[in-house]
């Protein structure tokens, strides 16, 4: 079978999937009265739906299924099995397709199914005719084969982790829906094959994230923080909008190919900032806005409302990873523009350590989870900036892995804890829920760098790239550095806070704390397994001992960024002492961050409280999120709004009501004049002519008695006269 | 003693139109009216007898008997319009009828 011609079909699984659910899922999955369904660690959710019955689903079935017990119907096992099996087609699917392509001499496949929006011709800032035009099709090559496996594959294991965490919950069929088609619409971006059609799947991911995020829709905190993310992220697409359309005008097209042989044409705007760059810095708001970096992530943190398998699959592995997914597919456009590549790279660069910052001192395990996503984001941003693209989507991958493990543990920690999140109610939990425990230990020792696991590698070829690439810089790579050590001491922190020391657990809540089902498990395991090795595909080149297919992740990605220029500044001055040096130095720096971690949180946990009484404003600085949140409330929220609100008001009262009553008064105005002339000059021509009628009939009307006599007496004057003229003739 | 001529005749018929004539202009009441139409037709009657009886031929005379109930049926019909009229009018002045004025 050729998997490649039909990659189209890769995306369809899911949808079909998500339309099964969402038009039909209300008759697969009766749901029970409100009172009854209530989901661990969720406030009692009373669905909209929640007291539908099916046709035969008695209210005494119910009474068999109480609060507390697994209760599935054959129907919700056949949910079940739709939604995680439909995700799962498409990544057996995806690893065919890749497979082929693998195979193939030149790593580019592309499918163009037909014309989504029909051709119209414009023309050009440089004066040529092009045609506007997208289609529907796809673009398989090392980049998005990357991302398609990391959709599918992840997101099939956090499916199947869902039908564990998700069993108690009301409107099951509509997570499961919802879930399908955010894989759906998150294939559409990373297949499609323009940039058109790449934010239709842009929107759609969007669209689901705030469906997602939203999920407990009666919290009215849910529902705030999935308008926030909706908010922000329009913000970020009218950039990427604004982007695209420059692109039509200066390059006359969106498809990708194509878009990377115009671009062929035009020199590397080494200085000023040219219309390439304003191009790139437009798409890079774009992702800004997507992929949480500053100055539009505070969404992502509030994204943590939705349930936990979302904030795994959305807000870590893959929707948030769509912005550096973009960048890196116009990483031939950013190439050309030194000056926003820098932009990039120090925007990341400061979102990573800030992020980092604040998720030192949150209490809320997927807050501090939630911020530490970000700080990630940030890395790959740095990666992307400094030009070392295949770094950027390595530790998107190995991210993906190791992240979504963290949420999943995360989430099977609040699954335990009966819904509690705040880690300072927590500890000692290692030996209650061991594979939890022994999962999130090799996520968080990944994530922190130390070396042999995937965290390691493609962090550390960060930093790396940040020193040595031409755009890299010192500076980049000591706040790259720096981030590592707040990496690492956040972390442990949070294992420390949850896993050991005393136990802070609330007594009522202790007597339920159970080890996950195995649905849940098992992807834990998984994931763990591939955040232990996925790091091995690209093993710094240091590192000779090992052959070339550890270092198989960047020649695979290499077609997909081949560039003169990128390819001639091998780093040639940077001897192989420098980078074993830096590695050294990375790694000391998260065993430090450990090591303090554990000193703080475990041995002598009165030296937090300290420190914290000691630089008080320091802390509430970073607690409360450096008051970001608190700036865009009083700039745009208040400012803007209600400052907007009183000039809007003052234009309104002067300019809109001014042209209304202008425009009132004109009518009045001609309706005079138009009266005026009504009443003198047609209607006095009508008078006129009626007046000058009357006069002359008047000697007629005179002869017009109605008496009879008159007129027989003028018949006989008549007779006479004729006969008076017969005889005078 | 003269004969009478056919002049006598057409002397006494001419003096019966312009009676009839003058009443028909200057009386008031639509009877008298109608009374002196029967004048002006009797009028003619006597032209047609006189003419006939002065070219001995018998037409002129039949033409009379013919008027003649011509003269009885406009009497009727008139007659009958002036009841009608007077039950809604209440009078028979052809003067106060003015009905025939826009």
């Amino acid at each position: 079978m050729n998997f490649l011609d039909q990659i189209w079909l890769i995306p369809l699984f899911p949808l079909f999937g998500a339309a099964l659910m969402l038009l039909l899922g209300k008759k697969l999955d009766p749901q029970p009265p409100s009172d009854v369904a209530i989901a661990p660690g969720v406030e009692p959710v009373s669905d909209e739906h929640g007291n539908h019955h099916a046709p035969g689903h008695s209210p005494d079935q119910d009474r068999d299924h109480p609060h507390g017990h697994h209760h599935s119907s054959p129907l919700k096992t056949l949910i079940s099995i739709i939604c995680p099996g439909m995700v799962l087609l498409s990544f057996l699917f995806s690893v065919g397709a890749v497979w082929q392509l693998s195979q193939q001499t030149n790593r580019v496949h592309q499918i163009i199914q037909f014309t989504w929006i029909a051709g119209m011709p414009f023309h050009m800032a440089n004066g040529h005719m092009a045609i506007f035009q997208a289609d529907w099709g796809f673009l398989l090559d090392p980049l998005s084969s990357v991302m398609i496996l990391v959709v599918t594959g992840i997101g099939f294991l956090i499916h199947v982790y869902s039908i564990g965490y998700m069993a108690h919950d009301n409107g099951y069929y509509r997570f499961f829906g919802y879930m399908n088609l955010f894989v759906f619409f998150m294939l559409m971006l990373v297949l499609a094959n323009n940039y058109v059609l790449l934010f239709v799947g842009w929107e759609g991911v969007g669209l689901c994230s705030y469906l997602l995020i939203g999920f407990y829709f009666h919290k009215k905190s849910a529902a705030d923080a999935g308008k926030k993310a909706f908010v922000m992220n329009r913000v970020g697409d009218a950039g990427f909008i604004l982007g695209m359309l420059l692109m039509f005008s200066v390059l006359g097209t969106t498809r990708f190919l194509d878009v990377k042989s115009a671009l062929a044409h035009f020199g590397p705007e080494t200085t000023g900032f040219g219309v390439l760059s304003v191009m790139a810095v437009l798409l890079f708001f774009g992702a800004t806005g997507k992929s949480a970096q500053f100055p539009l992530y505070v969404w992502l943190p509030d994204a943590m409302e939705g349930p936990t398998p979302v904030s795994a699959l959305i807000h870590a592995a893959t929707m948030v990873t769509a912005g550096v997914y973009m960048v890196a597919r116009s990483a031939a456009l950013f190439q050309l523009t030194p000056s926003t590549s820098t932009v990039v790279a120090s925007i990341g660069a400061f979102t990573a350590i800030l992020a980092a910052s604040i998720a030192l001192v949150q209490n809320d395990i997927k807050r501090v989870l939630a911020y530490s996503t970000v700080s990630q984001l940030g890395y790959m941003f740095l990666a992307l900036g400094v030009g070392a693209y295949w770094v950027a989507i390595f530790h998107l991958f190995t991210h993906a892995f190791f992240k979504a493990l963290l949420f999943l543990c995360s989430g099977s920690v609040i699954h335990a804890m009966s819904g509690e999140q705040d880690m300072r109610r927590m500890g000692g939990l290692k030996n209650k829920i061991p594979i939890t425990h022994w999962t999130m230990f090799i996520a968080s020792v990944a994530i922190s760098g130390i070396p042999g696991l995937a965290g390691f590698f493609s962090k550390d070829e960060i930093l790396w790239q940040a020193y040595s690439s031409p755009q890299g810089s010192q500076i980049l790579w000591f706040v790259g550095l720096a981030t590592a050590g707040l990496t690492a001491f956040y972390m442990w922190r949070l294992m420390n806070m949850t896993f050991y020391g005393k136990s802070h657990v609330a007594p009522e809540v202790a007597k339920h704390i159970h080890e996950s089902p195995a649905t849940m498990t098992v992807p834990l395991v998984l994931l763990a397994a591939g955040s232990v090795f996925v790091g091995w595909l690209g093993t710094p080149k240091v590192w000779t001992l090992f052959g070339d297919s550890f270092h198989g992740f960047e020649r695979w990605l290499a077609p997909a960024f081949a560039s003169a220029a990128v390819e001639a500044a091998e780093h040639g001055e940077h001897s192989a002492s420098t980078e074993w040096i830096l590695m050294g130095l990375s790694v000391a720096v998260a065993i430090i961050g450990i090591t303090i971690a554990r000193y703080f949180y475990n041995n002598k946990p009165q030296i937090p409280d300290t420190i914290e009484k000691a630089v008080k404003p320091l802390h509430s600085l970073l607690y409360n999120k450096w008051y970001v949140d608190e700036i865009y409330d009083f700039l745009f929220v208040d400012g803007l709004c209600k400052g907007g609100g009183l000039a809007l008001g003052a234009f309104d009262r002067n300019v809109v009501d001014g042209g209304v009553n202008g425009a009132g008064w004109l009518t009045r105005f001609t309706a005079k004049l138009s009266m005026w002339w009504d009443t003198w000059i047609v209607d006095g021509a009508v008078r006129f002519t009626s007046f000058c009628v009357k006069m002359l009939s008047y000697p007629v009307c005179i002869l017009e008695t109605g008496r009879l006599q008159t007129y027989a007496f003028f018949v006989v004057v008549g007779v006479l006269a004729m006969f008076g003229y017969y005889v005078v003739r | 003693m003269y004969p009478v001529t056919t002049v006598h005749y057409l002397a006494l018929s001419a003096a019966l139109l312009l009676i009839g004539t003058v009443g028909v202009l200057t009386r008031r009441s639509i009877v008298i009216i109608l009374m002196s139409i029967e004048l002006i037709l009797n009028a003619v009657n006597i032209n047609l007898v006189a003419f006939s009886r002065q070219a001995h031929a018998v037409h002129g005379q039949i033409f009379a008997i013919f008027v003649i109930v011509d003269a009885v049926a406009e009497a009727a019909v008139g007659l009958g319009i002036l009841i009608a009229l007077f039950r809604n009018k209440e009078t028979v002045l052809a003067d106060e009828i003015d009905l025939l004025k826009w």
